[in-house]
């Protein structure tokens, strides 16, 4: 029994191998590449598309609306009639943009949001290369949309796009900053930068607790910051200053139009499912079961289900919280995010060299808490409304 | 407590969401094909011709007296005159329009052909989904479209249509007196003209018993 469980959570592996085995080894190497990357490939695409049905199902209910409801049953074929759609859309290309540039940008993006799904585990064993720097990696292609982002902007010789883009580069420089700031707690505590080795580390338990990095003081602070700085620089809601859908149309992407607008959404998405992955793999332990008399269950099942409920929440905060103004979300971002995320080194720092017991707790949950409300309450001072005054109407 | 209005917010939001499933109240969403809102009364867009009994050609109570036509402020209508003659809704021996059309294109349903009309027999419809593939031929609309009954008229606007009704019941029944008053008048006349015959004939016979035999010289 427990030998064929083991065999579930191996499938991929064993099926793997299995096809390999009949190629010559030369190339064993480079087909076990191609097909863990068309895996991953359709994978993410497919949840891509389940993401938009659910994201577009679920904020209906929360307004108590049905959501579609029209194509397949209960409305999960709609992915497939907006995928026609926008394929059969005309694919318009401004005159004077800079068509190779134009054209480059979005397929860049996708390709980038795609490339650091290669040092993610999504189960045991199951990762496409488990680089020795892999969490650095991850954070640098992470800036290589930046970069897809400001060539959609400047390329398509439109002021709209233009200033779309320096406001959506402003908002995912500046939360780079403590996303990569909340991550450095694990790697302090883990001392590696590998996801295999750091995930390795939070799949063990005590009695049947965990260890995963969310249940310490630094960790939940660095979940919290790091999920903060995530939402923002994947530009969800309520960080959707880039695109604000019902203010300035889209940004950086308004002269675009047919596929090409799709894929800056699939970019989107899958940068989201991405950095929700990281936050898996850094602080809620990856693949690995929550409680251990569930380690029977395939770590594949894990990984997706931690994902699922992190995505939940997106649409969840989505649907709830109204979008920031552009000095909040600056303000936040530099006198909350980026102190906290300091102390926050500190606090793993501390947390690392005391012995265990309930002073450990003590102290490192008041260096999470204390410097918290103080940020939250030098944030909340600055609103101090009062009576404008005009120079000239009055 | 910071963070405190962002969790009473999340709350609100999955009360909304769970309670979508659970009461179908909450979901104010009516699925348009298959549901439709219940019409109020008042409500109108564009006008159709009301006919009496069941032969729309029969009972139409359009005289053709192209009032409406005149007045309609886009000039949306368009009305020929028959040549001959038929009774109309109160038996009166009338006009009645060989053609009859609304461009509901150009129609901008402001009721004015319905306010001048003085034979109650154009009102304002409450169907909306007319949608068509040909734009120019599809919305215009012939008499034949445009003719629907009393009791469509009846279930659409019933106060109005009630009304409508008992006043062409009363002109119907004045009609019906008159009808029978000339009757009568005729009989009276005729049975007068009788008697008027027989005494005058009978004068006329004494006349010209009594005229002397000499009176046809001149």
């Amino acid at each position: 029994m427990n030998l064929k469980l083991d065999q579930l959570d191996q499938i991929f592996v064993i099926l793997n191998n299995w096809l390999l085995g009949y190629l010559p080894p030369v190339v064993r190497p480079l087909c076990s590449s191609i097909l863990a990357i068309a895996l991953i490939l359709v994978t993410f695409a497919l949840l891509f598309a389940i993401t938009t049905v659910l994201e577009r199902k679920g904020l209906g209910r929360i307004q108590n609306r049905f959501g579609p409801n029209r194509v397949g049953p209960c409305g999960f074929l709609q992915p497939i009639a907006d995928g026609i759609k926008s394929l059969t859309k005309e694919d318009i290309v401004p005159n004077p943009a800079d068509h190779v540039v134009h054209f480059l940008a979005p397929v860049l993006l996708v390709a980038a949001a795609f490339m650091a799904y290669a040092v993610l585990p999504i189960g045991r064993n199951m990762i496409l290369v488990d680089m020795n720097a892999g969490v650095l990696y991850f954070f640098a292609i992470g800036s290589l949309m930046e970069l897809a982002v400001f060539m959609a902007g400047w390329s398509s010789r439109s002021k709209y796009s233009l200033l779309g883009a320096m406001r959506a580069i402003a908002q995912m420089i500046s939360y780079e900053v403590p996303l990569v700031l909340a991550s450095i707690v694990v790697i302090m505590q883990s001392g590696s930068l590998s996801t295999v080795s750091i995930v390795n580390m939070q799949a063990t338990y005590t009695g049947i607790w965990p260890h995963w990095f969310v249940f310490t003081p630094w960790g939940f602070a660095g979940f919290a910051l790091f999920m903060i700085a995530a939402t923002a620089e994947s530009n969800r809601s309520p960080f959707d200053l880039p695109e604000g859908e019902s203010e300035i149309i889209a940004g950086y992407y308004t002269e675009y139009s047919g596929f090409k607008f799709a894929l800056f959404f699939l970019g989107e998405y899958i940068g989201m499912f991405a950095t929700s992955a990281m936050a898996i793999t850094l602080f809620l332990g990856g693949w690995s079961a929550p409680f251990s008399f569930l380690t029977w269950i395939p770590s594949y099942f894990w990984f997706f289900a931690k994902l699922l409920t992190i995505i939940l929440t997106f649409i969840w905060v989505r649907g709830t919280l109204p979008r920031l103004r552009m000095d909040q979300l600056m303000n936040l971002a530099w006198e909350f995010m980026l102190p906290m995320t300091l102390l926050n080194l500190l606090t793993a720092g501390v947390w690392h060299f005391m012995p265990a017991g309930a002073l450990r707790w003590l102290i490192c949950g008041a260096m999470v808490v204390v410097p918290c409300i103080l940020l939250s309450r030098g944030l909340k001072q600055r609103k101090k409304f009062q009576v404008r005054k005009y120079r000239f109407s009055e | 407590m910071v963070g405190k209005g962002i969790i009473k917010g999340m709350v609100e939001t999955a009360r909304n969401f769970l309670g979508s499933y659970v009461s179908k109240q909450r979901l104010t969403t009516i699925q348009y094909p298959e549901e439709r809102a219940p019409q109020i009364e008042a409500a109108r867009n564009f006008p159709f011709l009301v006919f009496d009994g069941t032969d729309a050609e029969q009972g139409l109570r359009c005289v053709a007296c192209q009032i409406c036509e005149k007045e309609c402020p886009p000039k949306c209508i368009f009305i020929e005159k028959s040549k001959d003659k038929k009774p109309d809704a109160t038996g009166k021996m009338q006009f009645y329009p060989a053609t009859f059309n609304i461009d509901i294109s150009v129609c901008m349903s402001c009721q004015i052909c319905v306010e001048v009309c003085p034979f109650d027999s154009i009102k304002m419809d409450v169907v909306y989904d007319l949608s068509n593939n040909d734009r120019f031929a599809g919305l215009l609309l012939h008499k034949q479209q445009l003719a629907k009954s009393n009791e469509y008229y009846n279930t659409i606007h019933p106060t109005e249509a009630a009304a409508v009704d008992a006043h062409f019941a009363e002109e119907r029944a004045k009609a019906a007196a008159r009808v029978k008053a000339a009757a009568e008048a005729k009989l009276a006349a005729e049975a007068k003209a009788a008697t008027d015959a027989k005494a005058k004939s009978e004068t006329t016979l004494a006349d010209t018993q009594a005229q002397p035999v000499g009176g046809g010289t001149r």
